[in-house]
């Protein structure tokens, strides 16, 4: 059985076919590259996954669960949890305060337990220390790097304690050697047992990052398999680089 | 500070309070001191969804209203001690909220605000087709001179007011060091981030729009006996919607503090006012104020304060 199971999944905005039949299933542990041009559908069918758009047509199945009429809450307590393309860190609270959020909301409720103080404070300096913001506890989101924020996003889905984590375009505007730290991180979080769907257009990090590789082209899908064998597909060719 | 303590401390301050305007043996103080606290529970309930939940409520006269209209009510049908009345008036109050919540809470920003305000102006139109509480006439309550151990009718009425100011600050209080308190902030900060993160937002925003209306309808329930004659125009005054939002946006709207300080401040300022030049610039004072604060402190003197010992530690 998949972790992820999405079948004849459909989303229309007015006459625009934002998805279009998308089938994909994503195995538990795996590491999927998300790719395709702008437009191509990657966040629709992203937030059709998350709850946030509401798909025509299709099945989206979460570890045997139809997510069918969950709300966005609800699929991340289950263990669907993603980072946004341009970071929404809340702004008001601290970089711990932050992390905290889905300790309280996501796992106290799939638990059924309440996480005590302490506890609490322990598992929010462990991701904060995971993913490299352990100084930056007691700061303001807007005291943060670019690069920090993506950070911060990250340790934030993390915190929820996701089965699947969904990283939106998170290395967007960053420096090589940037990415090659949230590559890196991403990376680590998988060996923790986390199974990623990373969304990307940096091609080297796609290409580093990912053990099997999906394309989206107008809203379908034109090819799923190896990075080395997708990358030479000729439709994917023709999508890059044009005819 | 444990939020017991914290009551406690509060406890001490209205005992306090309360001694401190019965030493000076001059009732109109305590008329006065009565509008300030009901202004102090008003502003912290309005904060409890403008400011944590960041859902601006023009509605606040409404609910403020519908508490004083089940008063009136109940006071027609079986009267009941005034204690008792607050309890309702905050019951009906918080369903009008949950209902509120219920229809408009889909809608965001301006949009809400207008809902809002729409719903006052349809409460008081129901209110001015029901005869059976005055109706567009309005309602007369003849309330006692005296209180049994508490002496004069209008220090019961204050006494009141001070307790329910002690409950509404240390509900705000308490929320803000919650778990309710910090899903409260997500949904203010960002809503999709929010259930992102696991957060019920509809939830958690039907429960700021119960509380906030119940502490809301609680204030109002005491006022036909504070009044004396209740009628729509002045239960649903303007006044009780734009002191709502002010106090707590000049005061600041992230702490229960914020909107203790802008309803003492202006509560102040306006009862200072009544009695040196004209109630008629109550409101004038509350918009110079109001725009003076937008222009230098923004997010109020709490804000205002906390950016500066920000900037000095730094």
């Amino acid at each position: 059985m998949h972790l992820l199971e999405v079948r004849g999944l459909s989303k229309r905005f007015g006459g625009f076919i934002a998805l279009d039949n998308i089938d994909l299933a994503v195995g538990d542990g795996e590491r999927v590259g998300l790719i395709g041009p702008n437009g191509s559908g990657k966040s629709t069918l992203v937030n059709c996954i998350c709850g946030t758009l509401v798909n025509d047509t299709g099945t989206v199945c979460f570890a045997g669960e139809s997510m069918e009429r969950m709300l966005t809450h609800e699929r991340t307590r289950r263990g669907i949890a993603r980072s946004f393309q341009l970071p929404r860190p809340f702004v008001t609270l601290t970089v711990a305060q932050n992390v905290r959020v889905p300790l309280l909301y996501a796992v106290n409720a799939r638990s059924g337990v309440s996480l005590s103080e302490s506890d609490l404070d322990a598992r929010c300096a462990e991701m904060l220390q995971l993913v490299g913001l352990a100084e930056k506890g007691p700061h303001l989101p807007r005291d943060l790097t670019q690069v920090e924020m993506r950070k911060l996003e990250l340790a934030r889905a993390m915190a929820a304690e996701p089965k699947l984590l969904i990283a939106d375009e998170a290395m967007a505007g960053l420096s090589q050697s940037e990415v090659d730290d949230i590559v890196s991180l991403l990376i680590r979080l998988n060996e923790r047992g986390v199974t990623i769907i990373l969304i990307e257009h940096i091609m080297r990090a796609v290409m580093r990052f990912s053990q099997r590789l999906v394309v989206l082209v107008s809203g379908k899908k034109i090819a799923d398999g190896g990075p080395d064998v997708v990358i030479r597909h000729p439709e994917v060719e023709k999508a890059y680089l044009g005819q | 500070m444990h939020t017991r303590v914290f009551f406690l401390i509060l406890v001490a301050a209205a005992v306090l309070v309360f001694f401190a305007t019965r030493a000076f043996h001059n009732d109109y103080l305590f008329f006065a001191g009565y509008t300030v606290l009901q202004f102090v529970v008003l502003a912290t309930a309005w904060n409890i969804l403008g400011g944590y939940t960041g859902y601006v409520n023009f509605g606040s006269a409404a609910f403020f209203a519908m508490g004083a209209y089940a008063s009136v009510f109940v006071h027609k049908t079986y009267p009941l001690p005034i204690p008792l009345l607050i309890v309702i008036g905050g019951i009906v109050s918080g369903v009008v909220g949950l209902g509120m919540g219920y229809l408009t809470l889909r809608l965001r920003g301006a949009f809400f605000a207008i809902a809002t305000l729409a719903l006052a102006v349809v409460l008081q139109t129901f209110i001015i087709n029901w005869e059976y509480v005055g109706g567009a006439r309005g309602a007369y309550i003849i309330r006692p001179q005296q209180m049994p151990l508490i002496g004069p009718y209008i220090h019961y009425l204050f006494l009141l007011m001070l307790a329910l100011a002690v409950a509404a600050l240390t509900c705000a209080r308490w929320i803000e060091r919650s778990r309710l308190g910090y899903g409260f902030a997500t949904i203010r900060d960002d809503e999709l981030a929010a259930e992102a993160s696991g957060v019920p937002t509809l939830q958690l925003k039907l429960i700021a729009t119960t509380l906030s209306g119940a502490l809301m309808g609680m204030a109002g329930a005491p006022f036909p006996y504070y009044i004396g004659y209740l009628q729509p125009a002045s239960a649903f005054g303007l006044e009780y919607a734009v002191n709502s939002i002010a106090m707590p946006m000049i005061g600041g709207t992230t702490s229960w503090i914020g909107p203790l300080i802008g309803a003492v401040l202006l509560g102040s300022l306006q009862q200072i006012a009544t009695v040196t030049i004209s109630s008629a610039v109550n409101l004038l004072i509350v918009g110079l104020l109001l725009v003076a604060f937008v222009i230098i402190a923004p997010k109020g003197i709490v804000g205002f304060v906390q950016e500066r010992f920000r900037k000095g530690t730094g």
